[in-house]
């Protein structure tokens, strides 16, 4: 197991470099320059030429890469050309941000969407069963923005409660993790969902009726942790998307997060923005899906066994 | 003069969805004393594991219908317990073993949890941890399997192993009826063998009573007492081992059946001729004898509907050929 992980660790070596080489590709391969983005249309081209030298943008793409890419091994990931700030500063402050939100939005998701997708599974039929899967079908039809906004009118406008932007105090964070919460939720209810009502009409659930069981033991011994494990899979992904992939609810409730901070970089052609941002992305990434595996390794027996049995 | 332990009457039992309704199993008695076993062979689609399923209450919620019957066991009426009472039921005095091995354990449990979960439903006797555990190392002793084995996961045996497992669950509580429904199908040859063996012995040991599906007359010949052949939700023929085996008057299906298989010691006279014909459409049976269309001996009296001819107080033929000796 500790192979494995160490393993996977190594893993993230290869991930970083090819990562970061297409990156600088597509930056080096789309038009513009920094010196122009950062004078604007007011700079004359001895004034860009100029900047460009001074950030070393003159140089040829592969010499800017290895240049960049030494920095990085020794932790320095640039200066924004935008800002003046050192990217990794930067990266520091906003990942603590993206990992929260990405986190509440998860654990809301799957509080919202376990419960209820059991239910709907058990009750199949009912209105148990017809309520909550109506509502997942319309949340994940609505577009994110939408549900954000609705919430933003609810509880900033009308209530007063929370604040729209910003997460000055604690209480701004809790509409992003409502509105992701909410819009994960009703894909994790839909899964959960279709993945119980599959489990339990697998042989080993009709076994354990036969030994005697309630139908409640055999949801909740027999069938729960099988059902949960696509479950594991996709919340895992949708984890890692949610680091760098907020860019709907960072923005539209004004969060200083890594995917904003991103996509401000490439507007700008900031290029160690974007690179440090999106090799902080990779490792998270990577982090979280090592974690899932960890996870579901735990909750399937076989699973485990193929990682304990994986030699080097 | 035995015990009778089971007693089903005009059992039927419909399969309803939105589009269509199948008729499974139509009017089927058969009585199951004390300690014997039962065999039920029929073909594919017969309704075999619909009346396992049925004995057991554990028919598919809302599609799986009882129209029809009375399952008596040991004088109770299974049909009219409540969900509650039949709980205390499975897997304590009625057991049953499923088809497939590889898919009846719960893969995210060792074994040995999923037998002790059978002991802990039906502790009557509140035996503490110890002990139930000490129990679970018995059955696993029982079945062949090494006790230091119980906290492996189903994953990590073989198929024939499985089986074993599933049969220490089914036997752990001591049922007085197992139900086995085609228990060995699904292993290779060897290793059925072995698995009839153990049953057979285990059987004889707890004197279990058993019903015995399957589609193989081999298995039947080894292991059962008493024969009932299914066609299309009905039995066709009931009988002692014997009556089957040997006697000269059969239902034509049962006929046919044997037709297609070697003889009860070894030599095998015709090639396997599989019977011509499908089985009638279950959503749409015919109104009278259900095997007319495949039968030789078919006739206009086929049309109606057909009694039990009871040829001797074990041996009954549901065909009109025998109408007369009633
Ligand atoms: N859940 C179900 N819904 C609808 N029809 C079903 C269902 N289960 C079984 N049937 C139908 O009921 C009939 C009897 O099925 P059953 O499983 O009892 O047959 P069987 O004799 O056990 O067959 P086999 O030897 O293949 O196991 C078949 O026509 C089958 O298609
Ligand atoms: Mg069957």
């Amino acid at each position: 197991m500790y192979k494995y992980i160490l393993k996977r660790l190594a893993w993230m070596i290869p991930i970083i470099l090819g990562v970061s080489v297409i990156i600088f590709l597509i930056l080096s391969l789309t038009p513009g320059d920094p010196g122009t983005f950062i004078l604007g249309a007011g700079g004359t081209q001895a004034d860009v030429d100029e900047l460009n030298h001074k950030l070393g943008y003159d140089l040829p793409a592969w010499q800017r890469y290895f240049k960049y890419m030494f920095g990085v091994v020794r932790l320095d990931f640039g200066t924004s050309y935008m800002t003046k700030l050192p990217v990794l500063d930067e990266i520091v402050a906003k990942v603590p941000v993206s990992v929260s939100v990405a986190f509440l939005g998860i654990l809301t998701s799957l509080l919202i969407g376990i419960p209820l997708g059991v239910l709907s599974a058990v009750k199949q039929y009912s209105l148990l069963d017809a309520i909550p899967t109506f509502l997942a079908i319309f949340l994940a039809a609505a577009p994110s923005f939408w549900v954000g906004l609705m919430l933003m009118v609810l509880f900033s406008v009308k209530l007063g409660w929370l604040p729209s932007q910003g997460i000055t105090s604690i209480k701004g964070y809790i509409m992003p993790m409502l509105s992701l919460g909410l819009i994960y939720g009703a894909q994790t209810l839909r899964f959960t969902r279709s993945s119980m009502l599959e489990t339990i009409r697998q042989d080993y659930v009709r076994t354990a009726k036969a030994k005697g069981a309630s139908k409640q033991a055999v949801i909740w011994k027999h069938a729960m942790q099988n059902a949960l494990l696509p479950v594991i899979t996709v919340t895992g992904n949708n984890f890692g998307a949610l680091l760098g992939g907020a860019i709907v609810t960072e923005t539209l409730y004004g969060l200083p997060g890594l995917g904003t901070y991103i996509v401000a970089g490439i507007k700008s052609k900031d290029i160690p923005v974007v690179m440090g941002g999106t090799i902080s992305l990779a490792i998270l990434f990577s982090i979280v899906m090592l974690l899932m595996d960890l996870l579901y390794a735990y909750v399937d027996p076989r699973i485990k066994a193929k990682y304990a049995g994986s030699k080097g | 003069m035995k015990e009778t332990l089971l007693e089903v009457t005009d059992l039927v039992v419909k399969y309803k969805t939105d589009l269509e309704t199948v008729s499974a199993v139509n009017g089927i008695s058969f009585n199951l004393n004390k300690g014997e076993t039962l065999g039920i062979v029929g073909e594919t689609g017969a309704g075999k594991t619909t009346t396992a399923l049925t004995i057991l209450k554990l028919l598919p919620e809302r599609v799986g219908i009882i129209e029809n019957g009375r399952i008596l066991f040991e004088g109770k009426d299974l049909l009219s317990l409540s969900e509650r009472d039949m709980m205390k039921m499975r897997g304590d005095k009625i057991s049953m073993i499923f088809q497939d091995p590889m898919s009846s354990l719960n893969p995210v449990h060792t074994i040995g949890a999923q037998i002790a979960e059978a002991l802990k439903l039906h502790n009557e006797k509140n035996r503490t941890k110890e002990q139930l555990e000490t129990r679970v190392d018995e059955v696993l002793e029982m079945v062949g399997i090494p006790p230091s084995r119980k906290g492996d996961y189903p994953h990590q045996f073989s198929g024939g192993m499985k089986q074993r497992v599933v049969i220490a669950i089914a036997l752990a509580c001591e049922p007085d009826l197992l139900i086995a429904d085609e228990p060995t199908t699904a292993l290779d040859v060897t290793i059925q063998a072995q698995v009839l063996m153990l049953m057979r012995e285990l059987r004889d040991r707890l004197q279990t009573a058993m019903i015995l599906i399957t589609h193989d007359l081999g298995v039947v010949a080894q292991m059962c007492d008493r024969v009932a052949v299914m066609y299309a939700g009905e039995l066709v023929e009931t009988g002692t081992l014997k009556d089957i085996f040997t006697g000269e008057r059969h239902h034509p299906y049962t006929k046919g059946l044997f037709g297609s298989i070697p003889k009860l010691n070894g030599e095998s006279k015709s090639p396997l001729s599989p019977i011509e014909g499908l089985m009638p459409d279950p959503t749409d049976l015919p109104a009278g004898c259900s095997f007319y269309p495949r039968c030789p001996h078919a006739s206009e009296q086929c049309l109606l509907k057909q009694s039990d001819a009871i040829l001797s107080s074990t041996h009954t033929v549901r065909c009109r050929l025998f109408g007369k000796e009633a």
